[in-house]
């Protein structure tokens, strides 16, 4: 009787074994076909959509931080390239939206849920850089410190480090010539980097060789 | 078991196709985003009765249950837009507001500190806006028709009483606050909320700034004086608090500018502030901003009634301000703003008839010539109180209520060139009530309903202040707007006792507006008409103090004002543009009968332009203000009817003042900077012209004596630095 109970019992583990086995699989599968998308869809400006099957595989999945991770990450790139300055700062704002939820999972902020948290400050201070210097510049370099501090080894927080340094004048300390020695560091960073997982956080190299090939 | 196709359209405003629209299975990974033409299509994994979600940001989320089991769904959707901050009409007549919050800006503290005209007044700068007049003689702002007395200043939702240095004759004493206190500004020349009261014409809300960014020290050294600070950030920054003290002496300034009045006594001003500010939880606040301030100031300027006589002014006076303010959320949608302040100021002014050698004359024989002899001294004490409760309803709308008390306690003393000694104390508390509605239909209609009640303990009267306004917003983002309101006002206490029985003075807005904001432009304008009831009229010639007798005054007054700021078409340029045309007549204190007031320009305009020039971190500033003349009376007493009469009357030239100022900021942008600093240079009247504000006119109407600006222009350097202590790190090591 005793060992009646105690084989349902393994039975029972083993397929809750497998059943979350299966699960994550689909997980992880669903993510690694969206994160293969990131780069097309987003070079077709098609950030929502990328940002919608993200946020959808969140919502079922709701113990996962990196789904929301990413579509903070498709949001905070689309209002950093969005042209129109009327419209970044609600795209902005969606971003803040799901990296909130990503932390929250969490429970805490790391390296790379900074790294985004600076490129929404990033797209807000573009709005209007003469009156909103004072806020969100000071946000950009704190969470881009704090990235830094929180894994030494995540080129990300360097490359956009160094992106802002090439957009600003030089008249400010910036200029392609003085981000030069940041998008190299970078460089370095990305050829030791290793993902914690396949689905990890390990975009930013295409930036980067773009950034690069404008100094041949 | 094949998989099913679902599929549809998802549409607004009946037949609209909305893209980006994120179709999902409720807890599923099935789902799809609506394409260019709002169609949507997926083949589901899960099967039976399930959730179909849309969800679209600015729009209500839609669920509906449906069924997979075999044939393909199709389920178009009507989404319903979602009344939103971002989207709705903004209830916005009578009203410019400028905060960090709202990110349509009119006008922020840094706009205030680089108009050049304002040489980082928070009034001046105002003055660039519709609705003011361009008086120079007497500080205040002068709106729509309505005297200085009629704007009142709130910091936090409490009542400020001395909001500027105590006046002085012929000339505009500046606001004491500097802007960099303030995060927000709201001026509202007309139809404000029914939160504020006693004002007729208009209120000037300022909202002071949460807490610093980091830990800072701050000097500031100018030709008129030199100030240092220091602002301290706790390490977990929940708290801070900070001190300033700052010395004004214009010794310097005036021997460089030469000055119209002749100084005996050169302003010298000692000020010093205190802070702190507590994050109580992650939405609550409590702030305390404290205040002193002692000024001495004496000039003499020639005598009206006699050309070889001075009089000489001396003015003492201490002030001092606090304000403690607390904000929370409640929860349930409920959120607290109780503030309150407490003030003192005392003034302690003389007045000497002196001859060509600055000898005293006393000519106690003429009556004329022997009041000019006297001493005043001024104590006032205030005791303000405010809170509001605010409670957030479905969407946008909300409900505001509360209470205010503001009690005030002045005692004048007035010694007599004989000796006599004439002592009074005026005491008045008003205590109001108030409640309104915010009330969004959709995101383009929207209404404001609000009522006041009022006591005074003086007047022994109550009031009850309707207030009303009304915004709808087109398809194309522009709006218009209504406003319409009663507002009550205490007579001003420099006209009591009064031998009647008194009551409140009335007016009335009517004010429609029209605004379209969009990419960094704003246009808006809007007509008004205001009606003045039971104004004060006072009794009293000449020397004597004007005294109120009765509020039988009145007057109206009628304009349409233009507004266009533009950050758009002229790159790093930024620049707006002001008009204002007014029609007003009134009926108060010593006029014979109903007469354009002469404080009011029927026509007023203002250009002010600002460019930032990157390679050589310089802003530039300049700033251009016209107003036609001003009306002007030779007003002579009647002993045998005991009134005023007109026996003269004219107008001003027309009022030009072009002004301009440079920010350098030489650390800016340098690479871990861990100083940040400014140099600022203005000059007003760059083209000297000769302005004329008004003229005074002897007790016996022969004589005349043009009001002009104290110095044809004047200019100002100094140069700011503020050393930043950067926490970042300390911050990191608290997270780890």
């Amino acid at each position: 009787m005793k060992k009646m109970k105690k084989s349902i019992l393994m039975v029972a583990l083993i397929m809750s074994a497998c059943f979350t086995f299966a699960q994550s699989d689909k997980y992880e599968s669903a993510m690694k076909a969206n994160i293969a998308q990131l780069d097309s869809l987003m070079a077709k400006n098609n950030y929502q959509e990328l940002a919608n099957n993200f946020t959808r595989i969140g919502d079922a999945e709701k113990t996962q931080w990196l789904p929301y991770y990413y579509a903070a990450f498709c949001y905070a790139t689309e209002a950093m390239s969005e042209k129109d300055n009327s419209k970044k700062d609600a795209i902005a704002d969606k971003a803040s939206a799901q990296i909130t939820k990503a932390e929250t999972i969490l429970g805490k902020e790391n390296s790379e849920t900074d790294v985004i948290k600076a490129m929404i400050a990033t797209a807000h201070m573009t709005v209007d850089p003469q009156n909103r210097y004072m806020t969100y510049g000071a946000a950009i370099n704190e969470n881009i410190k704090k990235s830094e501090t929180l894994d030494p080894t995540n080129p990300r927080p360097v490359l956009l480090e160094a992106e802002n340094k090439f957009f600003t004048p030089e008249a400010y300390g910036g200029g392609k010539s003085a981000a030069k020695s940041l998008f190299d560091k970078a460089q370095q960073l990305f050829d030791t980097f290793k993902p914690e997982s396949d689905i990890s956080p390990n975009w930013g190299k295409p930036t980067l060789n773009y950034f690069l090939s404008q100094y041949k | 078991m094949g998989q099913i196709k679902i599929s549809g359209r998802v549409t607004i405003n009946k037949n609209k196709p909305l893209a980006g629209v994120s179709i999902s299975i409720k807890d599923s990974y099935d789902g799809a985003t609506t394409d260019s033409l709002g169609n949507y299509s997926f083949t589901a994994s899960e099967k039976g009765a399930q959730i179909l979600t849309a969800t679209s940001s600015g729009y209500k989320p839609y669920e509906e249950k449906i069924n997979i089991d075999g044939a393909p769904v199709i389920l178009n959707i009507e989404l319903k837009e979602a009344i939103t901050e971002l989207k709705a009409v903004v209830i916005s007549a009578g009203t410019f507001e400028a905060s960090d919050a709202k990110r349509a800006t009119a006008l922020n503290p840094i706009d205030i500190v680089t108009t050049a005209s304002a040489n980082a007044d928070i009034t001046s700068a105002l003055k660039t806006l519709p609705g003011t007049q361009q008086v120079g003689e007497s500080e205040g702002l002068f709106v729509r028709g309505g005297t200085a007395d009629e704007t009142k200043y709130y910091i936090d939702g409490s009542l400020v009483n001395n909001f500027y240095y105590s006046s002085e004759p012929g000339q505009a004493t500046r606001g004491r606050f500097n802007p960099f206190l303030f995060k927000g500004t709201i001026f509202s020349s007309g139809g404000y909320s029914a939160l504020y009261g006693q004002a007729l014409s208009s209120v000037l809300l300022l909202e002071s700034i949460d807490l610093p960014e980091k830990t800072s020290a701050d000097f500031g050294i100018s030709y008129l004086g030199a100030n240092a600070g220091i602002q301290k950030l706790s390490k977990n920054k929940k708290s801070s608090w900070g001190v300033t003290y700052g010395y004004t002496n214009l010794a310097l300034a005036y021997n460089l500018v030469k000055q119209k009045f002749d100084y005996f006594k050169v302003p010298e001003v000692h000020e010093a502030d205190a802070n702190f500010r507590i994050k109580t939880s992650p939405s609550g606040m409590i702030k305390y901003y404290g205040y002193f301030s002692s000024t001495n100031v004496g000039f003499r300027n020639q005598d009206v009634d006699s050309l070889n006589m001075k009089d000489a002014f001396g003015l003492k006076n201490f002030n001092m301000y606090h304000n403690l303010s607390w904000k929370d959320y409640l929860g349930n949608g409920w959120k607290i703003n109780a503030g309150a302040s407490y003030s003192t100021n005392k003034d302690n002014i003389t007045m000497e008839l002196q001859d060509a050698e600055d000898r005293k004359q006393e000519i106690n024989n003429d009556p004329l010539y022997a009041y000019k002899n006297f001493n005043l001294i001024n104590k006032g004490q205030y005791i303000n109180a405010k809170v509001v409760f605010e409670k957030k309803l479905k969407s946008l709308s909300a409900i505001r209520f509360g209470g205010e008390n503001n009690n005030s306690n002045e005692k004048a003393t007035y010694n007599q060139y004989n000796g006599s000694t004439y002592p009074q104390q005026i005491k008045e508390n008003v205590a109001a009530a108030f409640g309104e509605a915010d009330i969004y239909v959709t995101n383009n209609i929207a209404a404001r309903i609000g009522v006041r009640a009022e006591h005074s303990q003086l007047l022994q009267k109550s009031d009850i202040a309707p207030r009303l306004s009304f915004a709808y917003k087109f398809n194309d983002k522009s709006q218009v707007s209504f406003a319409y309101g009663i507002f009550y006002q205490d007579p001003n206490n420099k006209y009591l006792p009064s031998v009647n029985a008194l009551h409140f003075q009335k007016a009335t807005h009517y004010i429609l507006q029209y605004e379209k904001m969009t990419n960094n432009r704003t246009f808006r304008t809007e007509i008004y008409y205001k009606k003045y009831d039971d104004l004060i009229k006072t009794t009293g010639a000449n020397n004597e103090t004007f005294k109120a007798i009765n509020n039988n005054g009145f007057g109206d007054a009628k304009g349409i004002e233009l507004f266009w700021r533009d950050k758009k078409t002229i790159k790093n340029v930024d620049y707006w543009i002001s008009y204002s045309y007014i029609d007003t007549k009134r009926d108060f204190l010593n006029y014979p009968f109903a007469m354009e007031p002469s404080f009011v320009a029927k026509h007023t305009a203002s250009l002010v332009v600002k460019k930032f020039v990157a390679p050589i971190k310089t802003q530039l500033n300049a700033s251009y203000t016209f107003a036609t003349g001003r009306p002007y009376y030779n007003l002579v007493y009647d002993y045998t009817q005991n009134k005023y009469n007109l026996i003269g009357q004219g107008r001003t030239k027309d009022y030009n003042n072009l002004s301009f100022s440079v920010n350098y900021l030489p650390t800016i942008g340098k690479a871990n900077a861990k100083s940040f600093s400014v140099i600022v240079f203005s000059i007003t009247n760059i083209l000297g012209f000769n302005n004329i504000y008004s003229y005074n006119f002897s007790v016996n109407g022969q004589n005349k004596v043009a009001v002009t600006p104290p110095s044809k222009s004047f200019f100002y350097l100094g140069y700011f630095v503020s050393f930043g202590i950067d926490r970042t790190q300390d911050n990191i090591n608290n997270h780890l």
